[in-house]
């Protein structure tokens, strides 16, 4: 199996997401460790994640995102504080980005009454905080879509600048409301932006027994939406494409559709081994891995030095290590409260 | 007081309350423009709130439900319209899956209205003569209301838009035109979760709801001049259902006789039976009956749907039955 070609695609990306060489947003390199910064963390909490569901010390299962740190980290980069988010299960990077505290990650992890769900919700799901701008995430791929649409068409009701983005994998793009959504979310120009990761699988079945083309941002770019393929292990070009979608859409220029082209490198939950996943394929992917590529770039690029990464990454380890610790120390709910917040 | 139809009720209760707050919106197919829905129940009101506070959608329910969760969890209030209630079933993830249990998972309220037009008897088949309230009293997160006359239509339609909880909003289309009655101007709210008590007796107690109370008032009258005194208890709500009422009945008339439009099959009427079996049983003189549908589509053809459908008759036949046990 290969790689989605998307020739089309990047001539959508030159026609409506290029801007002139001058316009495109300087990187400061502050601002390249901080991109390292939350991909280290994100990764730090993805591997100690599926270390403790390995040794027995979770709680039912859980979803790793080993691979999607750019895209998860580039997108909630990309937001304003009043934007808001409707990550999914594979988008921990976001939630840290946007403030939610790696001890309220493993909060709901291990079904605490921190967790952000407060136990109802599971692993990755519900992690709501709309005080934070997020949105939690429920299982029906892709319910977060007409969900954040709505989110959208709030902001254009009010007449507020600001923008709503969601995400969905290649499997949600095969469903129904996948389309409704697009259609509607073109139709009424709504500010809004979908990130499609497509990482080659949903679940067990690859992307050519889903479906005929692989032209996601193509069929995007029919319902009349800007749309465009981008390098999903690129943390830097994610973020410059989805900054300029979601500037697009806050000036008013529509919705976006960008296909993240990326990998899942483990299996769809902690128990899959993926053996379905040809081995060629993960050892292409795994020498095109997120922060690999991203360290060796800042280093080559001069944008920073090994000693100050290797503090990030020490930094990342202890605060996961506490997290984990606060997190395994916090109180379960009190079963007295199973029927608190059904209703408002 | 001035008489209104039901229809005339649900929409001034809409328009009430798009008046007293900016952020409700009406959203559905044909609901905008001149045209006003298939039932002209939002007629006029694109005119006087304008296209983006009455917005026409494509025929996409699942995600047009999933765009107003979106929308009610940034405060505002969509009243949905779903054309028939038979095509609320295309909207299911996103009330089931999705709305109803938002505020339980993260605590953040989701405060819409979907109103679907429900019910028979007006000789529309399969597709246009549903009753699926069962699907979603059986869901915990949503409210459900069923209104039975103009004056409750208008007051349940602006309490479950003030209501901070998804609300599903059954309307009994073949009331619409056929049924007048004394509405209230301006404010008139119907609290939800309240039954009423809407006739006296104490031979044995109808609980019913929807288009359905119509008939068993229209029975209850036949019953008195047989000397059979039916007290009428009108749900109105059915999520959180009001058992009190029901109890307090049951425990005077020691016999209870349930009716709705719904095919019977684990039907409201099965779980009110259902308590009334566990709570009330030393009061029980008779054993609890339902009336409902039949376990089939809903006909088209008159006797068909005549042999489904419960009824005034039916009501008198099975009231005789249980008082005479």
């Amino acid at each position: 199996m290969t790689t989605p070609q998307n020739p089309l695609g990047t001539e959508l990306h030159k026609a409506l997401f290029s801007k002139p060489e001058s316009d495109v947003p300087a990187l400061t390199n502050r601002f390249r460790v901080d991109l390292y910064r939350w991909m280290c963390l994100t990764r730090t909490l993805d591997d100690t994640m599926v270390t403790m569901w390995k040794q027995g010390r979770g709680l039912g299962g859980t979803f790793s995102g080993r691979g999607h740190e750019a895209i998860s980290v580039a997108m909630a980069m990309a937001l304003e504080p009043d934007d808001v988010i409707a990550p999914m299960h594979r988008d921990v990077g976001s939630y840290l980005v946007r403030g939610m505290t790696p001890a309220r990650v493993f909060g709901n992890l291990l079904g605490r009454e921190t967790g952000p769900s407060g136990g109802r919700d599971a692993n990755l799901h519900g992690m709501g905080d709309l005080s934070l701008g997020i949105v939690g995430y429920v299982s029906h791929i892709p319910q977060q879509l007409p969900l954040s649409l709505g989110v959208a068409m709030s902001f254009k009701y009010r007449g507020e600048p600001r923008v709503a983005l969601t995400v969905c994998g290649d499997g949600g793009t095969t469903t129904g409301p996948y389309h409704e959504s697009l259609n509607m979310a073109a139709l009424y120009q709504a500010p809004l932006v979908l990130i499609v990761e497509n990482n080659k699988y949903a679940y067990s079945t690859p992307l050519h027994q889903q479906m005929a083309t692989f032209a996601i941002a193509e069929r995007a770019a029919g319902y009349g939406l800007n749309a465009v393929s981008e390098d999903g292990n690129d943390v830097e070009a994610m973020y410059l494409c989805v900054k300029a979608a979601v500037e697009r859409a806050r000036e008013g220029g529509g919705a976006s559709v960008i296909e993240a082209r990326t990998m899942r490198m483990l299996g769809h939950a902690i128990h899959d081994g993926a053996e379905y996943v040809p081995k060629e394929l993960l050892e292409k992917w795994e020498a095109r891995d997120p922060l690999v590529l991203y360290r060796r770039r800042l280093l080559q690029e001069g944008r920073a030095k090994p000693a100050q990464l290797e503090e990030i990454e020490a930094w990342a380890q202890a605060e996961i290590e506490q997290a984990v610790a606060e997190a395994e120390a916090a109180p379960f709910p009190d079963p007295g409260t199973v029927t608190d917040r059904v209703y408002a | 007081m001035r008489q209104l139809t039901y229809l005339q009720a649900i929409s001034e209760g809409i328009a009430h309350e798009m008046e007293r707050d900016p952020d409700v919106l009406v959203l559905g197919e044909d609901v905008g423009g001149e045209f006003g829905g298939a039932f002209k129940v939002t007629k006029g009101l694109a005119a006087r709130f304008g296209d983006q506070r009455v917005l026409n959608t494509p025929l996409a329910e699942q995600s047009f439900i999933g765009m107003a969760n979106g929308m009610a969890i940034m405060g505002l209030r969509p009243i949905i319209e779903v054309q028939f209630a038979d095509f609320i079933s295309t909207g299911f993830d996103s009330i089931v899956q999705s709305a109803a249990t938002i505020h339980y998972r993260f605590g953040a309220q989701v405060p819409w209205v979907i109103r679907a037009p429900s019910d028979g008897g007006i000789r529309s088949g399969p597709f246009h003569s549903q009753n699926p309230e069962a699907w979603f009293v059986h869901t915990p997160g949503l409210k459900v209301v069923a209104p039975s006359n103009p004056a409750n239509a208008k007051g349940l339609l602006c309490s479950a838009v003030r209501d901070p909880n998804p609300v599903v909003y059954f309307e009994a289309k073949p009331l619409y035109r056929s049924l007048r009655g004394p509405v209230p101007e301006g404010e008139h709210l119907t609290p939800i979760g309240e039954a009423e008590v809407v006739r006296e007796g104490h031979h044995l107690t109808i609980v019913a709801y929807g288009a359905q109370v119509t008939q068993a008032l229209s029975a209850a009258v036949t019953l008195g001049a047989e000397g059979i005194e039916a007290e009428v208890v009108d749900l109105r709500t059915l999520k959180p259902l009001d058992f009190d009422t029901v109890a307090d009945s049951v425990t005077r008339t020691s016999r209870l006789l349930v009716v709705h439009s719904a095919n019977r099959m684990v039907g409201v009427g099965a779980e009110v039976a259902a308590r009334v079996a566990e709570e009330c049983f030393d009061w029980l003189d008779a054993p609890v009956t339902r009336l409902g549908g039949l376990d089939t589509p809903v006909p088209f053809s008159p006797p068909l749907e005549d042999a489904y459908r419960p009824d005034a008759p039916k009501i008198v036949a099975a009231a005789r039955r249980l008082v005479a046990y």
